[in-house]
């Protein structure tokens, strides 16, 4: 049913893919439309994201904030490296919780898929410690109820 | 609010899960603990080639292996596999939540047709 798949490459990455009923161009620039990104980037259930810059140009900057409404809140920082419109970005991203954690590495594609877009996101695995700091952010709010079953990554 | 307790050898994990023999293994384990030479037998390599890869999986947790006995049945670690699925359930439940946000607004802005161009 779901759309989404996640799985481990190698020691170091996760890649997740995901199909849309949209063009490449159209996922693309949802991707790189700052206006756009801030209402569907939104993270946790119940959280927003009051500030977004996204210059989507090599060496243009990211910066994401997040608040739970609550005063709780995190943000993001990142650069943009390499753009082929409509097919692939790369981007390096940390989060300050509030200290930056090691820059992800993170290359999305854009590929047509029928009449649809299959897009296809492949990023570094964060460390332990980084993982344990977003765990305690909030943001693992809400997640009880589901578990990526074992079987699921064991197709990669 | 603090969970770092609860993430214990992460990478360990995640480099034990890279192998695709060690998760042949852990899905053979799923369904009862076994000995070196049962997990050799349908992988057809060698025994010594098993035990590397039970020492991998051992050391991230994963599964343990009986003290006594000669032929030393392996487990799974039910705990190992439930620090993986804590930090994969977030991360895939930010991402799901996003992407079904996007659909919205992709279903919107591009009709299903010709979309029209944007700006």
């Amino acid at each position: 049913m779901t759309k989404l798949t996640l799985q481990i490459e190698g020691e170091r990455y996760v890649v997740v893919t995901r199909r849309f009923a949209a063009s490449p161009e159209a996922v693309y620039r949802a991707h790189t439309d700052p206006t756009v990104v801030q209402k569907w980037c939104t993270g946790p259930e119940g959280w927003t994201m009051p500030v977004c810059i996204n210059d989507a140009q090599p060496g243009g900057k990211i910066r994401y904030e997040w608040a739970d409404g609550e005063g709780n809140g995190f943000y993001l920082t990142g650069e943009f490296i390499e753009l082929e419109p409509f097919q692939r970005i790369v981007h390096v991203e940390r989060m300050h919780l509030p200290d930056p954690t090691p820059d992800n590495h993170i290359e999305t594609r854009f590929a047509p898929d029928g009449d649809g877009t299959l897009m296809t996101m492949r990023m570094t695995l964060p460390d332990e410690k980084t993982r344990s700091m977003m765990l305690s952010t909030g943001m693992e709010h809400g997640m009880e109820a589901s578990y990526v079953r074992l079987e699921s990554m064991m197709i990669c | 609010m603090v969970r770092s307790t609860t993430q214990p050898q992460l990478d360990a994990l995640f480099s034990a899960l890279a192998d695709p023999t060690r998760r042949a293994i852990l899905t053979r384990l799923a369904r009862g603990e076994a000995t070196v030479m049962q997990l050799a037998k349908p992988f057809d390599i060698s025994q010594p080639a098993i035990s590397r890869h039970l020492k991998v999986l051992e050391r991230a947790g994963l599964i343990v292996r009986s003290v006594d006995g000669a032929k030393r049945p392996c487990r799974l670690v039910k705990t190992g596999v439930e620090a993986i699925d804590q930090w994969l359930s977030m991360l895939r439940e930010s991402l799901e939540r996003n992407y079904d946000q996007l659909d919205e607004i992709l279903a919107q802005t591009s009709p299903p047709k010709k979309g029209k161009e944007k700006q």
